[in-house]
């Protein structure tokens, strides 16, 4: 063998050269959007964004449009509305499932099994099935009884919990079965209540599992059009629903477009990127099984 | 930031009140003779969810589907017309192309994300774990982006400029480089090569799942297999297919069902980048159509229902899938 083959072969360069290509072009993309956010106005209207780099001038970089959308278009509310919806839709039904999936896990009781296995068949359920006649619910409950529901963001925490429930309590079941059932027989033998097992020692255990349903249902509700759309509206426009807005007008021109999408890109890449481990961990446990 | 404090507040609020939820029906429980606490025990635990999962999301699906055979007046009445409803989408042309649309992404979606999402993985397994992380990283990095900011990403790409003028758009850039003539990508109909380009945007976002997922069956692919395939003199392509292949079957498949009922329900896309114009409509798109810009809650509800009932086999396939699993543990 050459030299050459020799250090190819060992530093498999081969596949390196292959998923090189692949990722520059799975990358481009949204390089693309990054630099287009920096773009001059009238320049991001007339040319393609390779032109920022193969004509270079200091001039044509600004970031003039992040603070423009900021400020013009209202992002920065939007933001806090997006946050608004999510933080709340995240939390509020971790706990919920994670009773639930210890019900589901260690309590023997009649239709157990059937009512799991009708869990698992709403995994699987288009949302659009279930959500006018919600609409309808929270409407009805208004004229009942006075209470506003549908436009606040209550109305997008009860939907997102509600639709969350079937992929957390699988996830947290998944995980829980894992726990050997000699430990549970153990603290109840030491005369331990369940609702002390699930509080001392299920929950801690759990933990992992509680972190990769939380990113799951964090990037899934961050992300969410549809939901916001229906539920909170026009009133806390969301950072997808504002985005869409801003796409279909065009008026503001692709930098602005651009950066809108940069700046509600940046929270869910960041929560992404640093905490990808449990990310990934709950991928696997809720597919692979 | 009054909402910001609202939502904090909401999650305080939250949280205690379904801990003292739980706390005071376990303490009702408990004071209960140890018969009926048995039996009652197991529904403070997944009573809440129970009641949760009905009100939002079966008796909605029932009520949807009950839906379906009503028409619905503007002050909210409805009055049964039994299938006129159906009769009605299906005898629209634009309701067999959606059917053809959903059909084609479900036949040509799920087959390349796993494909490559195997190969992906199984180049990423050969160079050492730093560049894998990094080249990973790089490829499921579109996971975390909405379906909204996806859209801007690529209508940056597939923009169109009359010709002669400079081409903002990377796609058309290149065609006109290479000699063509600027192309509305979007709007070819032509072997309905519009709804490929929908469908370039959902594999973009989705190869990475599967590359994970691919990737974590591969490294469970026992090392003295592929080295006894090894030994009897097998190349790589056939250790590929012959060893590896076989081992990772299962997962593969998990992974193109759940991409199947992914690109099934697929809607976001089409929504943000032609509204479903130009025959790139789809049954979700078609839902949202039907309903908040037609105001038609009928023919709305006959066409989720439709795509529930195509949905339907593959949950019964889950629910199968998941007792076999559960007998085994």
């Amino acid at each position: 063998m050459s030299n050459f083959k020799k250090f190819a072969a060992k530093s498999h360069l081969g596949s390196t050269l292959v998923l090189i290509v692949i990722s520059a072009l799975w990358l481009l993309p949204t390089f693309g959007l990054l630099i287009t956010s920096m773009r001059e106005s009238t320049e991001a209207q007339t040319t393609g964004w390779w032109n920022a780099i193969t004509h270079f001038t200091p001039d044509s970089w600004t970031l003039q449009a992040f603070s423009s959308v900021m400020s013009n278009d209202g992002l920065g509310s939007s933001i806090i509305s997006s946050f608004a919806v999510t933080l709340p839709a995240t939390i509020l039904p971790l706990l919920l499932a994670a009773y639930a999936a210890y019900g589901f896990t260690f309590l023997v009781f009649k239709g157990r099994e059937f009512i799991f296995s009708i869990l698992i068949g709403l995994l699987v359920i288009p949302l659009q099935g279930a959500l006018v006649p919600v609409l309808k619910l929270f409407l009805k409950f208004t004229a009942i009884t006075g209470i506003e529901i549908s436009g606040q963001y209550a109305a997008a925490w009860f939907v997102h919990a509600a639709f969350a429930m079937p992929l957390a309590v699988y996830i947290l079941r998944n995980y829980m079965m894992s726990i050997p059932v000699p430990l549970i027989e153990a603290a109840k033998v030491d005369g331990a209540s369940n609702f002390t097992i699930f509080w001392r020692l299920v929950l801690p255990i759990s933990v992992p599992a509680l972190a990769s349903f939380a990113i799951f249902q964090f990037l899934w509700v961050w992300n969410d059009y549809l939901v916001a759309f229906v539920f909170v509206g026009n009133d806390h426009p969301v950072l997808t629903y504002k985005l869409l807005a801003m796409l279909g007008q065009y008026g503001e021109g692709w930098q602005s477009v651009a950066a809108g999408s940069f700046i509600s890109m940046s929270v869910p890449l960041l929560v992404f990127f640093s905490l990808q481990r449990y990310f990934i961990r709950g991928l696997t446990a809720g597919a692979v099984k | 930031m009054k909402d910001f404090l609202v939502a904090i507040q909401a999650i305080v609020v939250g949280v205690v009140s379904t801990m003292l939820l739980f706390w005071l029906g376990n303490k009702i429980v408990e004071a209960l003779p140890s018969k009926i606490r048995k039996t009652l025990q197991p529904w403070v635990f997944i009573g809440p969810v129970v009641v949760l999962i009905s009100l939002f999301l079966i008796y909605p699906t029932l009520q949807s589907i009950w839906l379906s055979f009503m028409e619905e007046e503007i002050d909210g009445s409805t009055t049964w017309v039994g299938l006129q409803n159906y009769k009605d989408i299906f005898g629209d042309a634009n309701f067999r192309t959606m059917l053809v649309n959903n059909l084609m992404w479900i036949t040509i979606v799920p087959i390349i994300v796993v494909s490559l999402g195997v190969v992906i993985a199984q180049f990423a397994n050969n160079v050492g774990p730093k560049r894998e992380k990094f080249f990973k990283s790089a490829i499921f990095m579109p996971m975390a982006i909405s379906f909204v900011s996806a859209a801007t990403i690529w209508r940056l790409i597939y923009s169109y400029i009359p010709e002669g003028q400079s081409q903002t758009g990377l796609l058309n850039a290149l065609w006109v480089g290479f000699g063509g003539t600027p192309q509305t990508w979007l709007q070819l109909e032509g072997f309905k090569l519009n709804n490929i380009f929908l469908m370039i945007i959902f594999i973009w976002l989705n190869v990475g799942f599967a590359m994970v997922l691919m990737s974590a069956a591969i490294k469970a692919v026992p090392e003295d297999t592929i080295e006894a395939g090894r030994m009897d003199g097998a190349s790589p392509t056939q250790l590929f297919f012959r060893i590896i292949l076989p081992q990772i079957w299962g997962t593969a498949l998990s992974v193109f069902i759940t991409v199947l009922i992914g690109s099934m329900k697929i809607f976001d896309i089409v929504l943000a980048m032609t509204g479903g114009n130009y025959h790139t409509n789809v049954l979700a798109q078609n839902f949202y159509n039907e309903y908040f810009i037609y105001g038609n809650t009928g023919k709305a509800m006959a066409t989720v229902v439709v795509l529930i009932a195509l949905i339907a086999p593959v949950m019964t396939y889950q629910v199968r899938h998941y007792r076999k699993m559960d007998m085994l543990r």
